[in-house]
């Protein structure tokens, strides 16, 4: 059953749109196994939902759930940051930057 | 290829300032607005869509960084402009890419701004946008940390902006009026075309005043314009001596109303002649003038705005009246409509723009303004003479035999006029002056014309009188000295002086 679910908006299919997808399924698998969604958008195809959800820099990751809904935009590069941000559980010292 | 002779105009449909931009801003570029806070920088953008829509039935883009679509559509419905209907029409889009509030927005990595292009480029194309507007474009800045890929996507933004085609109009804050640039320097990415709007307080005044610094490749006008916000024209350039100039002069001449001064200005004045009369309080002006405005009807079948700045039009028409000018009768008739205004009533700029709505609603053929002078109290004497110079070129146009009275209360140059009114004699084509002249026992009123162009004027002053049938001229005054300086007497040698016109008072009574 997944608790938390994400939607990552990208532009393009660029090296940093790449990055930042690998990077939230890494961050994922580490701190929520099978407890997670993400759904990417590429806003270059669909801007129409970049526009409903008022998307300005790419990439940028919604957190949808748990409430309340969060945002990080960046390509997630910092990965101990990130899962800070993104409020994922577990032992954050034990999580290294690449 | 594009050459540079080659670049087209768009006509923004802004009130007068397409007239300074000679045509329109460069189409299918972008054009940045700086300026301070609350300088005019969101409303020249609203406006920039605005009357895309309604003058030329384009549809445009607002892309809104620092409000919210919201309160941009409220600014925009104040103005009278019915945003709703435009963007269920598809004719306005907004791009709403203002701060979400009470939510948190971290940043972890790089970005940049692909999915605002997107945005902005899916709107472009959904409503076959030819305008955008982008306020505030610099405030971008200043939401996110990274200055440096900041840049670097404001400018790929601009460029993928040029390639749709559109024109567009960048805001950013500027924190000084005169010097530097705008904050982040953006001008860097818009090199090619910037407009400056200032609003500056001077001599205890707000001056607001747009001013085009540059549009590569194309000619416009210099300097710094007055625009103003009016309720009725919203954003509205006072185009000073941009139109008008090309009109052929008239030959037609009508009366002053006064068979006396006719004659003294060579047969009348020209139709479209600018008169100014100069002289203390009471000594006739108001007087002068009411018989100018009642002479509309018969001399040239038209009418007259009579606009004054000295009285309420209750004293005006009790004035009227004890010179047997049944005013409210004429005004009943159309002949005549009174405008009285406070001059602390509104700003320079504001009179200017009322008075010229009323002369469009009115059309009259000839206008009075009375006085010019009352003005000083509530503007420097530059602003004064932009007035008039505005003022000057409207009657041109149309035409209008115009009289403008300045009192006798200010600072005196030599010559005995105001300094405001030796400034606008300079743009005027008639100068009349009466002036009171001690006798020996009494006090008397002297005319004399000093200036009138295009005519063979008399050179003479002139004794004036007045009586219950209004004002008469008569014959000239002997021995009479210093009339320029303001401070006539007659004198018991001196010759009658060669040449009125002069301005050096010394040399009239002396030779």
């Amino acid at each position: 059953m997944a608790d938390y679910a994400f939607r990552l908006y990208i532009f393009g299919q660029t090296a940093r749109s790449q990055a930042a997808v690998s990077n939230l399924r890494v961050l994922c698998e580490a701190h929520l196994p099978s407890r997670y969604e993400i759904e990417v958008i590429d806003t270059a195809e669909r801007p129409d939902l970049a526009e409903e959800a008022r998307i300005l820099a790419t990439p940028t990751v919604v957190r949808l759930l748990p409430r309340p809904l969060l945002r990080v935009i960046g390509d997630l590069s910092d990965h101990c940051r990130a899962a800070t941000v993104l409020g994922l559980p577990g032992d954050l010292l034990s999580e290294r930057s690449p | 290829m594009v050459g540079r002779g080659s670049i087209e105009r768009l006509p923004t449909g802004i009130s007068g300032f397409d007239d300074i931009a000679l045509g329109g801003l460069p189409a299918g570029r972008p054009t940045l607005v700086t300026g301070t806070t609350g300088s005019g920088k969101t409303l020249l953008t609203i406006e920039f869509i605005a009357r895309g829509i309604l003058r030329f039935g384009e549809a445009g883009v607002f892309v809104t960084s620092e409000e919210t679509a919201d309160s941009i559509r409220r600014t925009a419905m104040s103005l009278g402009f019915d945003v709703d209907k435009w963007e269920a029409n598809g004719m306005w889009v907004f791009v709403d890419a203002s701060e979400e509030v009470g939510e948190d927005v971290h940043t972890v990595g790089g970005y940049d701004f692909g999915a605002l292009l997107a945005r902005i480029q899916h709107a472009v194309q959904r409503s076959g946008a030819r305008r955008v507007s982008f306020d505030s474009f610099g405030s971008i800045f200043s939401r996110f940390a990274d200055v440096g890929t900041i840049r670097q996507e404001l400018l790929r933004i601009v460029a993928a902006l040029k390639s749709l085609g559109v024109t567009l109009l960048l805001t950013a804050e500027r924190t000084d009026e005169y010097n530097g640039l705008s904050r982040y320097g953006v001008e860097e990415f818009v090199l090619d075309n910037i407009i400056v709007l200032r609003n500056v307080l001077r001599d205890e005044r707000r001056r607001r005043t747009v001013e085009i610094v540059k549009f590569r490749g194309l000619p416009h006008r210099t300097g710094e314009w007055l625009f103003t916000i009016d309720p009725r024209e919203g954003f509205v350039v006072i185009p000073i001596g941009a139109t008008g100039a090309k009109r052929r002069a008239s030959y037609v001449r009508v009366s002053t109303g006064n068979p006396g001064l006719d004659d003294m200005v060579g047969g009348g004045l020209f139709k479209d002649a600018i008169t100014l009369l100069t002289g203390p309080p009471g000594v006739g002006k108001t007087l002068t003038a009411l018989h100018f405005a009642n002479a509309a009807l018969k001399e040239d079948g038209g009418r007259c705005l009579f606009a004054t700045f000295d009285e309420t039009r209750g004293q005006l028409v009790r004035n009227a009246a004890s010179w047997s000018l049944d005013l409210e009768t004429m005004e009943a008739e159309n002949r005549i409509r009174v405008s009285a205004d406070y001059p602390e009533a509104a700003s320079p700029e504001d009179h200017f723009l009322r008075l010229r709505h009323a002369i469009a609603d009115f059309s009259p053929t000839r206008v009075v303004i009375d006085a010019l002078s009352s003005l000083e109290r509530v503007v420097s004497a530059r602003s004064l003479l932009d007035f008039v110079i505005a003022l000057t070129s409207v009657f041109r146009e149309r035409e209008i035999t115009t009289l403008i009275t300045a009192a006798h209360t200010g600072q005196l140059l030599p010559g005995g006029t105001l300094a405001s009114a030796a400034e606008t004699a300079s743009v005027t084509d008639v100068n009349i002056m009466l002036r009171y002249v001690e006798r020996i026992g009494d006090i008397q009123r002297a005319i004399a014309v000093l200036q009138a162009r295009g005519s063979r004027h008399d050179p003479a002053i002139r004794q004036v009188t007045i009586d219950d049938a209004g004002m008469h001229i008569g014959d000239p005054l002997p021995r009479v000295a210093h009339v320029l300086s303001g401070s006539a007497a007659l004198t018991e040698h001196p010759p009658w002086p060669a040449d009125p016109g002069t301005t050096a008072p010394e040399t009239i009574g002396g030779g």
